[in-house]
């Protein structure tokens, strides 16, 4: 098939932030100078998202059999390309006085968020593959980055060696598909399933081994053991792009893999994911409870909050696109408020993050607005009205309402009691009277960074999010889904 | 216009004491106050120019008297609905009263980070406005999870610390998430009515009239009812849902206890009143037998529970749980009569208990405890502060001539027709409310003084506050038509629609 001009417009995005990643690798070639590689990047990620614009104009559009440019994947590109913008704010603070090179982080970055794209574009299992690689081989290198902490170098060495793993279940689970059905797109699979031709042991073993690697990609439980350790080790801004990006990216193209590709009629899938994301729920919180690093408590959280968002997953109809837009953006504005506060009571780089609650006792009478966004993202994690994360939580009680999962409700609703615990927990650390030896601490003129804007201006954004919802789901529901024809 | 205002005016005030504790610790105290005050006047004002003793039809529905709609989120028909009807006023009223009195009486208690506390008092106070004029079930959820925030961090931070393994933190933490459990279950079954309501209309819609003719089956109805009744239960409390009170009341700071024991646990009954009975009329009323029996259980337990405490403020708390077994007999016995009581009981115990709060707050000034084996001989040490005691010890075991008898004779009156046995047994905890009031008095005040110390009496402030309170128990004691003539046709309007609505079914059997 020919590339027409719209084809190439609806592309601009991907491309730009390719050519992103070629220019910054030129410039430091030329000087290193971490400043004009954070530059370049925000340049080319911020003429990413413009591009957006143009490319909605042609879409929806198919460009070769691969990639799908419709509204869909652009709203995810453009919510993967805004945290990607917050991840490399708060990473250029971090990396300010890292004793070693700077300027890869940012290469490794742009990489990592080119894979994204493709992934939410993504409708064959070719390109999937090609952009959950392109998306995670980056992140060992990135999780690996202050290599010089042992902590760090030790997250990424296991989120490599596991990661490798599930692509290799992936892997498998196509060929098995492959071998039985003789196609890779979405589409294909979905009218031969439809058409009830796959029954055999080996689509199930497929199907299975499929679910095995993207659950690991998911940190869905029992395939999570990794996200804990690798949050905890990982440099904090790298966290925040784990956490949201990579999981944005996932989620997405789960969900279209869903919807064009149903699961087998008799619904056994369905009853899989639906007993997984029970067990992340559960799993995921009462992992938490017992925690004293904030990293590790997020990690967990971060499982419990997909278990919550695999219910729109299992209904896969009636409101399920639109809450998972909405469950998204909320989740990703939550969590990159929360990583940007533990990235900047971090920064500048002083070895190992400040993790521990201990550092964050009492932290609301040396910085009270930074303690303000951090308690507004832990109540958004609760998910308590006046903050987004209540809306996204209404939206999947409303999904499992709508579509009778009766248990999955239950799930959220213990899910959700359990949490408390430990956001609260957090939450009155902050205004405890301080320790007598004071921890970490923020700069002091922190506000005055690009970063203490920034999570600001994510708490304000949560804060409205949370009382006028209304032009986010506005939003959230021109993101439909194209089927091909 | 005006009830948007009542609501954002303690919201607004918040804000400004938390911005004006920089130039000291007064600022904010008086800001706060003028805030309530203002609160407090309006609601007067409502009650002093309104109309709301309507002897109009009662029609199928909702017959208010103020209202104020915008859109919010079109999405799901969810809009910005608030009304104002009698049985919303009176509690308004008694919202803005005790947030007067929950300033006033933390204005010496209060020291460190005063402003900080009033922003949260205040949006207590706001969001529980807001509990009280929401007639959109998503805004009523909205408000009601919202005010658990503010209460959380009054009671993890400025409360007192209990016994070791006991403390503040894990009391509030304890609160929030027994109620916020409880509330995602209300949430369930709203989500679940919202639904059934579009399945049949093809509308999204969350506006109490429209859902409250929502036709279900029974089974349905059932579940749904229970998911609304937990989320009260755990509120008001009922008996095997009360864990969280006791702790929170006797960790809190005394405005928290004034706070939870005079507003919150009303909007579990406001909640009962307001959206139980008319939305699920057959399921509430096949449901009235275990909900009796759930009340007779409270009655008796919190008795013998408050008959055991040594901590003031616990036996208080557990007074509190006896009552409001009452307060459930009479909701769902549905008879006028007993509803009328309810009201009437409700205001009453809020200003008694509020009245006894701040007595123990104002003795553990004194005192520097809340242990009552350590008191003792107190009466004619503290001016005129045991004697405000008695009157409310006397208000909390139902003396003819105040508020609280008023109450529960209505209640038990009521509740008779409807179920004689319920009654009789229920009467029975009125002679052990008699038992553990006058053991608070006799520990506290009478026998052996167990010091010699002499305490200072009561200031002026201190002495206005009771004095007033005193006041008003009396006037619900010997006037309570001015009370029960604003709620008359709120209320006969909802046992009317639940009476309309199980009438039928119970003559084809």
């Amino acid at each position: 098939m020919n590339l027409t001009t719209s084809h190439l417009i609806a592309l601009l995005p991907l491309m730009l932030v390719c050519a992103t990643v070629v220019i910054v690798m030129l410039a430091v070639a030329w000087r290193r100078n971490h400043f004009m590689s954070a530059t370049l990047t925000v340049i080319g990620l911020n003429a990413a998202l413009l591009a957006l614009i143009p490319a909605a104009q042609v879409a929806p559009i198919q460009v070769t059999p691969l990639l799908m440019v419709d509204h869909y994947s652009l709203f995810y590109m453009g919510l993967i390309l805004v945290a990607a913008l917050a991840c490399t704010t708060l990473a250029y603070a971090y990396l300010e006085t890292l004793p070693d090179q700077r300027d890869e982080f940012y290469m490794l970055l742009g990489c990592s968020v080119a894979g994204a794209l493709v992934l939410v574009a993504s409708q064959h299992l070719t390109s999937l593959f090609i952009g959950l690689e392109l998306m995670s081989v980056p992140l060992y290198g990135l999780s690996g980055y202050a290599f010089k902490e042992r902590t760090s170098l030790e997250s990424g060495i296991k989120y490599m060696v596991l990661s490798a793993m599930a692509s290799a279940f992936l892997l498998f689970g196509m060929a098995l598909l492959y071998a039985e059905s003789g196609t890779l797109s979405f589409t294909g699979l979905g009218q031969q399933l439809s058409a009830g031709g796959l029954a055999s042991n080996w689509v199930i073993l497929g199907v299975g081994m499929m679910v095995v690697g993207l659950g690991f990609k998911l940190s869905i439980a029992p395939f999570h053991l990794w996200t804990p350790d690798v949050y905890e080790g990982a440099p904090a801004p790298v966290s925040a792009f784990l956490a949201t990006v990579s999981k944005v990216a996932v989620f997405a193209m789960l969900m279209r893999l869903f919807s064009l590709a149903p699961a087998t009629a008799d619904g056994w899938l369905h009853t899989i994911i639906a007993v997984l994301a029970v067990l992340s729920m559960v799993v995921g919180n009462l992992l938490a409870l017992m925690q004293s690093n904030l990293k590790r408590i997020i990690g967990y959280s971060s499982i419990a909050h997909l278990g919550y968002l695999l219910t729109a997953l299992v209904a896969s109809d009636g409101l399920a696109l639109e809450a998972t837009a909405v469950y998204l953006v909320t989740y990703v504005a939550t969590v990159l408020g929360a990583f940007g506060v533990i990235t900047l009571v971090s920064s500048p780089y002083r070895g190992a993050d400040a993790g521990l609650l201990y550092h964050y006792r009492g932290l609301f009478w040396r910085r009270p607005y930074l303690t303000a966004v951090l308690t507004v993202m832990m109540l958004s994690l609760a998910g308590i009205p006046m903050t987004a994360g209540f809306i996204g939580k209404f939206y999947v009680f409303s999904v499992g309402v709508e579509s009778s999962l009766w248990w999955l409700v239950g799930g959220v609703v213990l899910g959700s009691a359990l949490g408390l615990y430990y956001y609260l927990r957090v939450m009155v650390t902050l205004y405890l009277s301080p320790a007598e030896q004071p921890g970490r601490d923020a700069p002091h003129d922190w506000a005055q960074q690009v970063g203490g804007l920034m999570v600001l201006v994510l708490a304000v954004l949560v804060l409205i999010m949370g009382v006028y919802p209304q032009p986010l789901i506005d939003l959230a529901q021109m993101a439909g889904l194209q089927f091909p024809i | 216009m005006i009830l948007p205002l009542l609501i954002l005016i303690p919201f607004i005030g918040g804000f400004l004491c938390w911005q004006t504790e920089r130039f000291g610790v007064k600022p904010p105290r008086v800001i706060a106050l003028i805030t309530m005050l203002l609160e407090l006047g309006i609601a007067l004002g409502l009650w002093w120019h309104g109309e709301y003793q309507l002897d109009g039809v009662i029609g199928d529905t909702p017959n208010w008297v103020l209202e104020f709609h915008a859109p919010w989120i079109d999405r799901f028909g969810i809009s910005f609905h608030l009304a104002l009807d009698g049985l919303s006023l009176i509690m308004i009223m008694l919202t803005g009263f005790l947030g007067v009195l929950a300033v006033t009486c933390s204005w010496a208690e209060i020291t460190r980070r005063v402003g900080f506390f009033h922003l949260n008092l205040l949006w207590i106070i706001g969001a529980v406005v807001g509990i009280f004029l929401s007639v959109d079930l998503f805004l009523f959820f909205f408000f009601w999870e919202m005010m658990l925030v503010p209460m959380y961090f009054l009671i993890a931070l400025w409360g007192h610390s209990g016994s070791k393994g006991n403390s503040r933190v894990r009391a509030a933490m304890k609160f929030f998430i027994y109620t916020q459990a409880s509330g995602l279950l209300m949430l369930v079954s709203i989500l679940g009515l919202v639904f059934m309501h579009y399945l049949q209309t093809d509308v999204f819609t969350f506006d109490y009239a429209a859902l409250k003719d929502t036709t279900l089956s029974e089974p349905a109805a059932m579940l749904l009812m229970l998911g609304f009744f937990i989320a009260f239960a755990v509120k008001l409390p009922v008996v095997p849902l009360h864990g969280w009170l006791p702790d929170a009341h006797a960790q809190a700071p005394t405005a928290g206890s004034v706070d939870l024991a005079g507003i919150l646990l009303k909007t579990a009954a406001y909640g009962m009143l307001r959206f139980l009975m008319p939305m699920f009329p057959e399921a509430a009323m096949q449901f009235a037998p275990i909900a009796m029996g759930l009340g007779l259980v409270g009655i008796f337990y919190g008795a013998a529970m408050a008959f055991s405490q040594t901590d003031i403020k616990r036996l208080i708390a557990c007074s509190s749980i006896s009552h409001m077994g009452f307060v459930l007999i009479g909701i769902f016995s549905n008879s006028l009569l007993a509803l009328q009581g309810v009201i009437a009981l409700m205001v009453a115990h809020a200003f008694s208990s509020a009245g006894l709060f701040i007595i123990s707050g104002q003795l553990y000034e004194r005192l520097h405890t809340r242990d009552m084996r350590e008191m003792g001989g107190l009466f004619g040490k503290l001016g005129a502060l045991p004697g405000f005691a008695l009157v409310f010890v006397m208000a909390t075991l139902g003396m003819p001539g105040t508020g609280n008898f008023i109450g529960e004779f209505l209640i038990l009156f009521g509740a008779f027709e409807v179920e004689p046995w319920v009654v009789v047994v229920a009467s029975i905890g009125l002679v052990l409310a008699a038992i553990y009031s006058l053991i608070l008095m006799q520990r506290v005040y009478f026998g052996a003084a167990k010091s010699e110390a002499t305490y200072r009496g009561l200031d002026t402030r201190e002495y206005l506050m009771l004095l007033l309170l005193f006041v008003l128990t009396v006037v619900v004691g010997f006037f309570p038509q001015l009370l029960l003539g604003v709620t008359e046709h709120a209320m006969s309007e909802i046992q009317t629609w639940v009476a309309t609505a199980t009438t039928p079914l119970s003559s084809t059997l």
